[in-house]
C-alpha cells in the first residue's frame, strides 16, 4: 500500500518533465525524420510523399558534401584547438601561480558571453581587407606587396572556412577552460604534494595527476565540442559571410537552411536534418567509446 | 508523519501548479493570437505586409483610409520579419487574407506559395473599379507591370500577384568625379572598359557590387539589351540552347570583362553583414559604378562621402553603337493565399490601393506606386531617377520564369554566386557556364504548367 502510493507519487513528480521531454524533444525529433520523406514548401498543408528521394538527391549534391566538408574541418580543428588551448589555460591559471588570475579569467570568458551578431562585427572589423587589423598587422612583413594584394579573408574561397575556426576558437576557449578548472579545483592538493616530494615536474604532474583525474569532465566536453560546433558554425556562417563567397563557407546548417526557406525545399531541408542528427550522434558515440577509461576516484 | 503528509501535499500543490501553468501556457497563446469570435455582420480584413525602408506608418494610414471608405475592420500585422510573425498561424491554418511580400527574401514565403499553388487569381481584381473613383484598376497601372513573367507566373496568363512599390535599377556612380575628371558616362560597353582604363590609371577601380544578389536585375537588363524578345523569353524558361547563343554569349563576356575591372576588396564585403563597405567604395571614390536601385540613397544617407559626392544614375550601356539601354524595374507584390477567408474583401482592399487617395500615402513616404501620373507629381532626386525611362532605357521586369522547388538548385547560387568565383580567379567562364546549362537543364524539367 505504502509503496504504491510512493510510486504514484515518484510518477506525477516525474510526469511534468516527462510531457515536456517528449512533447519538445522526442516529438520533433520524429517530425524531423518524417517531414524528410516529403516534398514540401513549407508553409502550407500540400505534401507530396517522395519516400528516400530527398535522401538520393542528398548524396548526389556536390554542394551538400562542400558543407559536410567544411562541417568535418570546423569540428576537428575547432575542437583540437580550442580543448589543447583551453586544457592548457585551465592548468595554468589554476596550478601556478599568476598575478591577476581573475582578470585573464574573466577576460578569457567575456567572447562567450557576447552575442554571435557582435562576434561577427568584431571579425568583420578584424578581417577587413583595407584597414583591418589582421591585414594591417601582416602588412608590416609584407610591405608594399601587401598594400597593393590584400588579403581576402572573408573573399578567398580558400581562406575563409580558416577565418570563422579563428572566430570560433576565440568565442569558445574561455567556456571550456571555465569548465576545465572547476574540476581542477576538486583535486587534493596532497596529491600534487606528494607527487612532488617524489620528485616529479609540473609536467609529469599533469599528464599522472591532473588529465586522469579529470577525463569524466573532458569526455562530457568532447561531446559539447561536436553539438556546439555543429549548431554555433551556422551562426557564425550565418553572421559572417551567409555562406559565401560562392558556397565556399556553407556548413551543414546553413545548407539546411538555405534550402528549407530560400529554395522552398523544406521536405529536403528535413532530409539534411536527419543527416546532421544521425552523424552527431554517431560521432559523440563513437568518441564516447574511445575515450573510455576506469574511472579514478581521489 | 504529519509533517511527511504536509510536505507531501506541498510538493503534490507544486507539481499541480506547473502542470497547470504548462497547459495554461498553451492555451493563452491560442487565445491570443485567434480573433475573438466576430459577429459575422462585422467583417474583420486581415492584412498582412513587411516593414521595410519606407516604414509601417504608410500602412496604417492606409488601412484607416480603406476603414472609413468601406466600413470594414482592417487587422494589420506589420513586422520587419513578417515571416516568423506569421508562419506559426499558418501553421496552424490561420491565414492572413492580404499578404505585402515580394519575391527575392531570405525565407521566400511568396516564392513558395507560388510554387505551390497556393495564391488566388487576382486577374478580377484588374477590371474592379477603385473603391472611391470610377477609374478600373487595370487602367490606372502603367503598362507592363501586369504583363510580365512575375506577376503572371503561370502559363494560363492570369495575373496572381498585384505590381506595387517600384525602383528602377541601374548603374549608381558618383556624378561629381565624373564631371571633375571631365569623364563622359558610357553609353556602349566599349565606352565603358575605356572609361575603366581612364579610372584604373587614378587607382579607381571601375566597378563593385553590394553582394552578387544585385546581380539579377542586372543580368535581366543586359540580357534584355542583347537578345530579341524571343530569345529573352526562351531564355527565362531556361530554354534549350539559350545559354549558347551568340548574344548570350556576349552577355557571359561583358560580366567576365567587367569581374577583371571589379575592386578587388569586393568579394570579401560580399556578404548581408558587410555589403554596405561596397556601396562605401563608390561613396569613397574607390569604384566608379555598381548596380543597385533607388533605394540606396536613404540606404547610405548616414555614410561619410567624399566632398562634394552627388548620386549620378544610368541604364546599362549598350552592347553596340545605339543598341538598347535597358533598366530593371524592381517592384513589389501583393497576393492572397488560397486560404484566405475573406477573398473578395481581400480584393476590393488591392484594389482601393490603387486609389489616389492610397497613393498619396504611399508615395509621402517615398513609396511609389506603377500609377498613371504619379512619376510627374515626384519632386527632386526622385524624378531624375525614375524619369530615367523617359529618357529612352528600356524597362526591363521579367525575371526567371516559376517552377517547382529544385532540390539543391537556386537562381542564385546558380546564375549570380559564381560571380564571386570569378573576380577571385577560382572559376573560369567556362565553369559558370557550364554550371549554368546543368541547372537550368533541372529548372527546365520542373518549370510550372
Amino acid at each position: 500500500m505504502r509503496s504504491k502510493g510512493k510510486g504514484r507519487f515518484v510518477f506525477f513528480c516525474l510526469a511534468p518533465a516527462a510531457i515536456l521531454f517528449v512533447i519538445f524533444m522526442i516529438i520533433p525529433t520524429i517530425d524531423v525524420f518524417r517531414m524528410s520523406l516529403f516534398k514540401w514548401g513549407g508553409y502550407t498543408a500540400d505534401k507530396t510523399f517522395v519516400g528516400l528521394k530527398n535522401f538520393s538527391i542528398l548524396f548526389k549534391s556536390p554542394k551538400f558534401y562542400q558543407s559536410f566538408q567544411n562541417t568535418i574541418l570546423l569540428i576537428v580543428v575547432v575542437t583540437v584547438v580550442t580543448f589543447s588551448t583551453s586544457l592548457i589555460f585551465a592548468a595554468i591559471l589554476s596550478r601556478e601561480k599568476i598575478k591577476g588570475q581573475n582578470f585573464f579569467r574573466v577576460i578569457f570568458y567575456i567572447p562567450n558571453i557576447l552575442s554571435v551578431v557582435v562576434i561577427a562585427a568584431i571579425f568583420s572589423a578584424i578581417y577587413d581587407p583595407d584597414k583591418g587589423l589582421m591585414n594591417t598587422f601582416l602588412n608590416l612583413f609584407r610591405g608594399v606587396e601587401g598594400e597593393q594584394n590584400p588579403i581576402l579573408w572573408l573573399g578567398s574561397q580558400k581562406l575563409v572556412i580558416y577565418s570563422i575556426v579563428i572566430a570560433m576558437i576565440w568565442q569558445a576557449i574561455g567556456y571550456y577552460m571555465v569548465m576545465y578548472m572547476a574540476s581542477m579545483a576538486n583535486i587534493p592538493e596532497s596529491l600534487y604534494e606528494s607527487a612532488a616530494l617524489e620528485g616529479a615536474g609540473r609536467i609529469t604532474q599533469f599528464f599522472q595527476i591532473t588529465l586522469p583525474l579529470i577525463w569524466t569532465n573532458i569526455r562530457t566536453t568532447l561531446t559539447f565540442f561536436i553539438i556546439s560546433t555543429i549548431n554555433m558554425s551556422f551562426l557564425f556562417v550565418k553572421a559572417m559571410t551567409g555562406g559565401g563567397p560562392d558556397g565556399a563557407s556553407n556548413v551543414f546548417l546553413s545548407y539546411m537552411y538555405q534550402e528549407a526557406y530560400t529554395n522552398s525545399s523544406y521536405g529536403y531541408g528535413m532530409s539534411i536534418g536527419t543527416i546532421v542528427f544521425v552523424f552527431s550522434f554517431a560521432l559523440a558515440g563513437i568518441l564516447n567509446a574511445v575515450t573510455k577509461r576506469d574511472e579514478i576516484e581521489f | 508523519m504529519k509533517k511527511k503528509f504536509v510536505s507531501k501535499l506541498i510538493a503534490c500543490g507544486l507539481i499541480a501548479t506547473m502542470a497547470a501553468s504548462l497547459v495554461a501556457g498553451c492555451g493563452s497563446k491560442d487565445n491570443a493570437d485567434k480573433p475573438a469570435k466576430k459577429d459575422d455582420a462585422e467583417k474583420v480584413l486581415k492584412v498582412a505586409a513587411v516593414e521595410t525602408a519606407y516604414g509601417a506608418q504608410m500602412w496604417k494610414d492606409v488601412c484607416a483610409a480603406f476603414e472609413e471608405e468601406t466600413g470594414v475592420k482592417v487587422e494589420l500585422t506589420i513586422d520587419k520579419k513578417l515571416e516568423d510573425k506569421i508562419t506559426p498561424n499558418m501553421k496552424a491554418g490561420v491565414y492572413p487574407d492580404v499578404v505585402m511580400r515580394s519575391v527575392g527574401s531570405e525565407q521566400a514565403l511568396t516564392e513558395t506559395f507560388v510554387k505551390d499553388n497556393n495564391v488566388v487569381d487576382l486577374n478580377d481584381v484588374l477590371d474592379m473599379t477603385v473603391p472611391g473613383e470610377d477609374a478600373k484598376v487595370g487602367d490606372k497601372i502603367l503598362p507592363g507591370f501586369t504583363e510580365n513573367s512575375i506577376v503572371k507566373p503561370y502559363d494560363d496568363g492570369h495575373a496572381y500577384l498585384m505590381p506595387m512599390f517600384y525602383s528602377p535599377c541601374g548603374l549608381w556612380y558618383n556624378a561629381a568625379l565624373l564631371k571633375e575628371k571631365g569623364w563622359e558616362v558610357p553609353q556602349t560597353w566599349d565606352e565603358m572598359w575605356k572609361l575603366g582604363e581612364e579610372a584604373a590609371k587614378e587607382d579607381i577601380a571601375l566597378f563593385t557590387y553590394p553582394t552578387t544578389g544585385y546581380f539579377d536585375a542586372f543580368f535581366y537588363a543586359l540580357l534584355h539589351s542583347n537578345t530579341t524578345p524571343e530569345q529573352f523569353a526562351e531564355a527565362l524558361k531556361y530554354g534549350e540552347g539559350s545559354w549558347d547563343t551568340k548574344e548570350a554569349q556576349e552577355v557571359f563576356d561583358v560580366i567576365e570583362k567587367l569581374t577583371s575591372y571589379t575592386n578587388k576588396l569586393t568579394p570579401a564585403q560580399a556578404n548581408d553583414n558587410d555589403f554596405q563597405k561596397n556601396q562605401q567604395l563608390v561613396l569613397d571614390n574607390k569604384a566608379l559604378f555598381m548596380p543597385n536601385g533607388t533605394w540606396i540613397i536613404g540606404e547610405m544617407k548616414d555614410a561619410p562621402r567624399v566632398d562634394g559626392f552627388e548620386w549620378g544614375f544610368t541604364a546599362l550601356p549598350a552592347l553596340k553603337e545605339g543598341g538598347e539601354r535597358a533598366s530593371y524595374t524592381f517592384f513589389e507584390q501583393i497576393w492572397m493565399p488560397k486560404e484566405a477567408e475573406n477573398q473578395d474583401l481581400g480584393k476590393e482592399f488591392i484594389a482601393f490601393l490603387y486609389s489616389d487617395k492610397a497613393a498619396e500615402i504611399f508615395a509621402k513616404s517615398n513609396a511609389i506606386q506603377p500609377i498613371k501620373g504619379m512619376s510627374e507629381k515626384l519632386e527632386g532626386d526622385n524624378k531624375l531617377f525614375y524619369s530615367v525611362y523617359d529618357t529612352g532605357a528600356v524597362a526591363v521586369m521579367d525575371a526567371f520564369a516559376t517552377t517547382d522547388p529544385v532540390e539543391g538548385v537556386t537562381v542564385r547560387g546558380t546564375f549570380f554566386d559564381p560571380i564571386n568565383s570569378l573576380v577571385t580567379g577560382d572559376k573560369t567562364k567556362a565553369d559558370w557556364i557550364e554550371g549554368i546549362k546543368k541547372d537550368s537543364e533541372l529548372l527546365r524539367k520542373a518549370l510550372k504548367k
